[in-house]
C-alpha cells in the first residue's frame, strides 16, 4: 500500500505500446495500445478468444509480445527477471488454481515465503488477509477440497494480496461461482478495492461484473481493442460492438 | 517341508538378505537416475522420445538373455553382484521414469499456472508443486519396479550373484521340489511384503489433485 513512491496517482502503472502477439501465423492480439493508471480498475471485457486473457498474461510475462512494448512500473516486462515481476503482481485465476496439497495458511502464506519473510510475520500476515476477506479462522488448516466455491475463491485473492503487491491480474476470478456467490464476492470486491487502491486488471465475458467493478472497461473484438471507456461511456456508447453487450440492459425485463 | 526350511533356515536368511541386497541397491540406483530423467523427460518434448522409448527397448529384453549380453562387458562381467544390479537397474527404470513422466504431466494445468503465475523458479515450481502433487505416481512406479526387481533378481543366481535363485537353480538341477520351494516362497512374500509397504506409503502420499 506504499504507493506514495509513486510520482503521481494518475502514472500509469502498466501501458500496451502497440502490442501484437502471434503463435505461428495465428495473431491473437493485433496492436494494442492503452493503459492503466496508480489504483485504478481496468476490466478486460470480451467473448472467448477476443484475447482478454493474453493481454493479461503479457503483463507478468507469462507471454511476450511478438512485437511492441508492455510496461510495468516504467520497465518493459522484457528488460527485467520475470520471476521478480511476477512476485511483485498478484495473479488470481478461475477455479482458483489453490495447491491441493497445502493447507489455507501455507497457501495464503506462499509468496512470502518464497520470498523469505520469517515465518512469524508470514503467520501475522496469514491472520490478517484471512480477517480482510472474511474467511472463519478455523479454516486456515482446511485444504482446499475442503472450502466451498466461494470460501477458496476467498483464498485466491488472498494468495495473490499475500505480498502487498501494487498490481491484481484477475482472470475471471468470479467465473466458475453460482449466481448468489458470486454477486456476494463481486460486492466485498468492489468494497475491498475501495479501501486497498491497488491497480487492478480483470478479464471478464460478464458486462454485469464490468459494469460493477470496472471504473474504466477496455472491449476487446477479434484480438483487437475496440476502445477504453469509463462505465458511462459504455453505457452510452453508439458503438456497434458495444451496444451488443448493452443489449439486453435496454430491454426492461432485464434490470440492470 | 517346514522341517526343510527350519534345518536351512541358516542358510535361506542369509540368500533373504542377500537377495534383499541386490534389490535394494539397484532400486536406489534406479530411483537416483530414473526420477531426474523423469523431470528431464518431462520439461523436453525432445528428450521425451528417445528416453522413454529407450527405457521401454531395455524392458523387452528378455531377463536370462540380457544377464548374459552383460557377460563380457569388461567392467560389469568381472563381478557377478555388479552385473546383476546393472541389469536389475535396466528393468527398474522404465516404470519409474514413465510414472515420474506422468506424475508432473498429469498435474492440473490451473495449478501450475497458478504457480508460475505468482513466480515460483523452475526449482520452486519442482518442489512445491510438482514433486508432492506427482509423488503417488512416483511411488507407484517404484512400488512396480521393486516387486519386479524382487522376481528378477532370482535369475541373478543364473550368473553367480547369489540371491534366492541359487536354491532354485540348484533345485531345478537336482529336481527338487524342496530346494526349488525353499526359493521361491521367502521370494513370493518379499515382492508380497515390498508390494503392501510401498502401497501403504503410496496411499498416505496422495492427495486432491483437483
Amino acid at each position: 500500500m506504499s504507493s506514495s513512491d509513486r510520482s503521481s496517482k494518475s502514472a500509469a502503472v502498466i501501458e500496451f505500446r502497440e502490442v501484437t502477439y502471434e503463435v505461428g501465423n495465428q495473431q491473437l492480439l493485433a496492436d494494442v495500445s492503452f493503459s492503466v493508471a496508480a489504483g485504478d480498475t481496468l476490466v478486460l471485457l470480451g467473448r472467448s478468444g477476443a484475447g482478454k486473457t493474453t493481454a493479461l498474461k503479457l503483463i507478468n510475462r507469462l507471454l511476450t509480445p511478438t512485437r511492441g512494448e508492455v510496461i510495468v512500473n516504467g520497465r518493459s516486462t522484457t528488460s527485467g527477471d520475470p520471476i521478480q515481476l511476477r512476485r511483485s503482481i498478484g495473479w488470481v485465476i478461475q477455479e482458483s488454481g489453490l495447491f491441493p496439497h497445502y493447507s489455507v495458511e501455507k497457501n495464503i502464506g506462499l509468496v512470502p515465503q518464497l520470498e523469505h519473510w520469517p515465518a512469524q510475520r508470514v503467520r501475522t500476515r496469514v491472520t490478517e488477509l484471512m480477517q480482510l476477506l472474511g474467511l472463519d479462522a478455523t479454516l486456515r488448516t482446511r485444504y482446499p477440497h475442503q472450502l466451498s466455491g466461494g470460501q477458496r475463491q476467498r483464498v485466491g485473492v488472498g494468495r495473490a494480496l499475500a505480498a502487498d503487491p501494487h498490481i491484481l491480474l484477475m482472470d475471471e476470478p468470479f467465473g466458475a461461482l453460482d449466481p448468489i456467490t458470486r454477486a456476494e464476492l463481486q460486492k466485498e470486491f468492489a468494497s475491498l478495492q475501495q479501501r486497498l487502491r491497488k491497480t487492478v486488471v480483470m478479464v471478464t465475458h460478464d458486462v454485469r461484473e464490468a459494469l460493477l467493478l470496472g471504473a474504466r472497461i477496455a472491449l476487446f473484438e477479434a484480438g483487437r481493442l475496440v476502445g477504453v471507456f469509463s462505465r458511462e461511456e459504455f453505457a452510452r456508447s453508439q458503438d456497434a460492438h458495444v451496444r451488443e453487450y448493452m443489449a439486453p440492459f435496454r430491454d426492461a425485463a432485464l434490470p440492470i | 517341508m517346514l522341517d526343510f526350511f527350519y534345518k536351512n533356515r541358516g542358510q535361506i536368511l542369509s540368500l533373504t538378505i542377500e537377495h534383499l541386497w541386490l534389490v535394494g541397491i539397484a532400486i536406489g540406483i534406479a530411483v537416483i537416475v530414473g526420477v531426474p530423467l523423469g523431470i528431464v523427460v518431462s520439461r523436453s518434448a525432445w528428450l521425451r522420445r528417445p528416453v522413454l522409448g529407450g527405457a521401454n527397448v531395455l524392458q523387452t529384453i528378455p531377463n536370462l538373455a540380457l544377464f548374459g549380453l552383460l557377460l563380457p562387458v569388461p567392467w560389469l562381467g568381472a563381478r557377478a553382484g555388479r552385473l546383476a544390479i546393472v541389469a536389475l537397474v535396466f528393468y527398474a527404470l522404465l516404470p519409474i521414469v514413465r510414472n515420474t513422466f506422468t506424475g508432473i504431466i498429469g498435474i492440473n494445468p490451473a495449478v501450475k499456472e497458478a504457480a508460475i503465475g505468482m513466480g515460483m523458479t523452475d526449482r520452486e515450481l519442482l518442489t512445491h508443486v510438482e514433486l508432492p502433487l506427482g509423488a503417488p505416481f512416483i511411488l507407484a512406479g517404484i512400488r512396480i519396479a521393486t516387486v519386479t526387481a524382487v522376481g528378477v533378481a532370482t535369475i541373478a543366481a543364473a550368473v553367480g550373484a547369489g540371491g534366492l535363485g541359487e536354491l532354485i537353480f540348484r533345485g531345478v538341477a537336482m529336481v527338487n521340489d524342496q530346494l526349488i520351494l525353499a526359493g521361491a516362497i521367502p521370494a513370493a512374500l518379499l515382492a508380497i511384503i515390498a508390494d503392501v509397504v510401498l502401497g501403504a506409503i503410496e496411499n498416505r502420499l496422495r492427495v486432491p489433485r483437483s
